[in-house]
């Protein structure tokens, strides 16, 4: 039985330190949604996806309530839509973006990810129109969120992929102007992208995935930072434990809600996704875990090790915690969605470069980063070839979650409320990848020895 | 037996016990230990309860102590003993 130290320092976790589940995600296989129709598809994906999640957030709220543990969002990844779309006639997907959307809106959830393509080695026929119609369906829709994954390390980069999101990031941004470019923030562009990832904008319901699971996210930097704040001073030895002990009991808690919707919803326990995700709430921060380490500011010299060091604890805390682990399962650096993160920019301490150096050693990648709108669509194409390339070596998830804020430039602010926070427009390298970008093709797959 | 936890965090004064007392009385909730202490000055109190002959829903029972927060200007939560089983016990 816990002592009545235990059950208070749960409640101030949870109070105090903003420990919440971020995410009970449930997965919803589309593959028998499939027809020459599109209408008739529509009908089939709107019809699956409400009856599958009917009692999704019934059942979530009445679990947060029962364990007094708050769940943020509650959300649905489908099957990629490029796959279920492939056998209709028509050529625009926005009809299926919408299918998702009306049955989100129904349901009363918050996202809904699986607008979807697997490029990596090769567009099939679905892939094609679905990337085409990006534009149009993220901004024509509220809820929808759309990801497209050009490489891995077992097939290499699609470099036809990566010059075409470039392009269709920029599209984004334009249809979606009036809204400082919101859309951009609900596309992804992935290398070796998880098939069963709780988090947006990048969930799906991949294809080896069963017919309905759940898989939960949790979130718990503040935790994380405040058990730091009790061993300041002492040696890495001393950090990494405390880390490990306090990944371990957010992710139990992750694990336990997963288990407990899973059960009443009837449906099958995915997996828990380790991931440390921030939020913009004071308190809330990766970026201040860092600094909590020592660190003036995140981003100077050092940010590389210490988020190292944090990555690699939550997950050996978060492992032993669940039975199934999956998912991008690392800390996040998002930076519109991290308060410390946007303090860091602003004072010039945190540069692209250096994200990018700090995505080599955990999850995910550049994430909801601003940058100027005249930015080209070359220039984002070579960002994303850059992180592509980071995963394919390095055998992980790497990802690209860039908005060209259209009119702004270096230094402006740029706000979206609610998790998606704010953050002002970041410094691009302002020499041209134009030749680079325009040769297509592939990047071949790497060698998997000789490792140096 | 389901097992879940009431705790309550305020200024301490007389009768929050026996206010707390009447409530699982009226839901059939039985008290099975008690715990109280001072952290960082503020009054902390733990009750272990049996939940399980409870003549109503798990939450009404915790809307019936969202009120009684309010008039006893402390805050009362009920939780299940699962979330701190899983926390703290491996």
């Amino acid at each position: 039985m816990p002592g009545i130290y235990e059950v208070y320092e749960t409640l101030k976790m949870i109070e105090k330190e903003h420990l919440d589940i971020r995410t009970v995600t449930m997965g919803i296989s589309l593959l028998d949604c499939c027809d020459s129709d599109s209408s008739k598809a529509c009908q089939k994906i709107y019809d699956k996806i409400t009856k599958s999640a009917e009692n999704l957030v019934k059942v979530a709220e009445s679990t947060e309530r029962k364990f007094g543990i708050p769940i943020v969002n509650k959300r649905i990844s489908v099957t990629p839509i490029s796959l279920v779309a492939a056998s209709s006639e028509t050529k625009d997907y926005t009809c299926f973006a919408k299918a998702m959307d009306q049955a989100a809106e129904i349901t009363g959830i918050d996202f809904i990810g699986g607008f979807t393509s697997l490029v990596q080695k090769g567009f099939t026929k679905g892939d094609e129109n679905l990337i085409a119609s990006i534009p149009q369906a993220i901004a024509s829709t509220r809820k929808v969120c759309s990801s497209v994954n050009v490489a891995s390390t077992k097939a290499g980069i699609n470099m036809d992929a990566v010059q075409r999101m470039g392009k269709t990031i920029k599209d984004l941004a334009y249809a979606t102007k009036e809204e400082n470019c919101f859309g951009c923030a609900k596309l992804v562009v992935f290398a070796n992208v998880p098939d069963d990832n709780p988090f947006m904008a990048g969930a799906f319901h991949g294809i080896g995935e069963p017919e309905t699971c759940i898989n939960v996210g949790v979130s718990g930097p503040g935790a994380v930072k405040a058990a730091l704040e009790k061993v300041k001073g002492e040696d890495f030895g001393t950090v990494a434990e405390t880390i490990k002990k306090t990944a371990f009991k957010i992710t139990r808690v992750g694990q336990l809600v997963a288990r407990e919707v899973s059960s009443h919803l009837n449906t099958k326990f995915g997996i828990v996704d380790l991931s440390l995700a921030p939020t913009p709430v004071v308190g809330d921060s990766i970026a201040r875990i860092l600094e909590e380490m020592g660190l003036e500011k995140c981003g100077t010299h050092g940010s590389t090790a210490a988020l190292a060091l944090l990555n690699d604890a939550v997950k050996k805390g978060g492992v032993m915690a669940s039975s199934y682990v999956g998912g991008l399962s690392g800390a996040f650096i998002p930076v519109s969605e991290d308060e410390g993160m946007v303090a860091a920019v602003s004072d010039g301490a945190l540069s692209i470069d250096k994200l990018e150096a700090m995505t080599c050693v955990c999850s995910v990648g550049l994430d909801m980063i601003i940058i100027p709108g005249d930015v080209t669509a070359e220039t984002i194409s070579a960002i994303i070839a850059d992180e592509a390339a980071i995963g394919m070596i390095n055998n992980k998830t790497t990802a690209v979650r860039l908005i060209p804020a259209i009119g702004k430039k270096e230094g402006d602010m740029v706000e979206y409320g609610g998790l998606w926070g704010k953050a002002p427009v970041m410094k691009v390298n302002k020499y041209s990848s134009f030749e680079f970008i325009k040769r297509g093709g592939r990047i071949p797959a790497p060698i998997n020895s000789l490792r140096n | 037996m389901e097992k879940a936890v009431v705790t309550v965090l305020g200024v301490d004064r007389v009768g929050i016990i026996a206010d707390i007392s009447a409530v699982m009385k009226k839901y059939h909730i039985n008290i099975l230990d008690i715990a109280q202490t001072i952290v960082q000055e503020m009054f902390t109190m733990m009750m272990m309860v049996d939940i399980s002959q409870t003549n109503d829903s798990f939450d009404n029972v915790k809307e019936e102590f969202d009120k009684l927060s309010k008039v006893l200007n402390v805050q009362i939560k009920i939780q299940h003993m699962d979330i701190f089983q899983s926390m703290h016990r491996i």
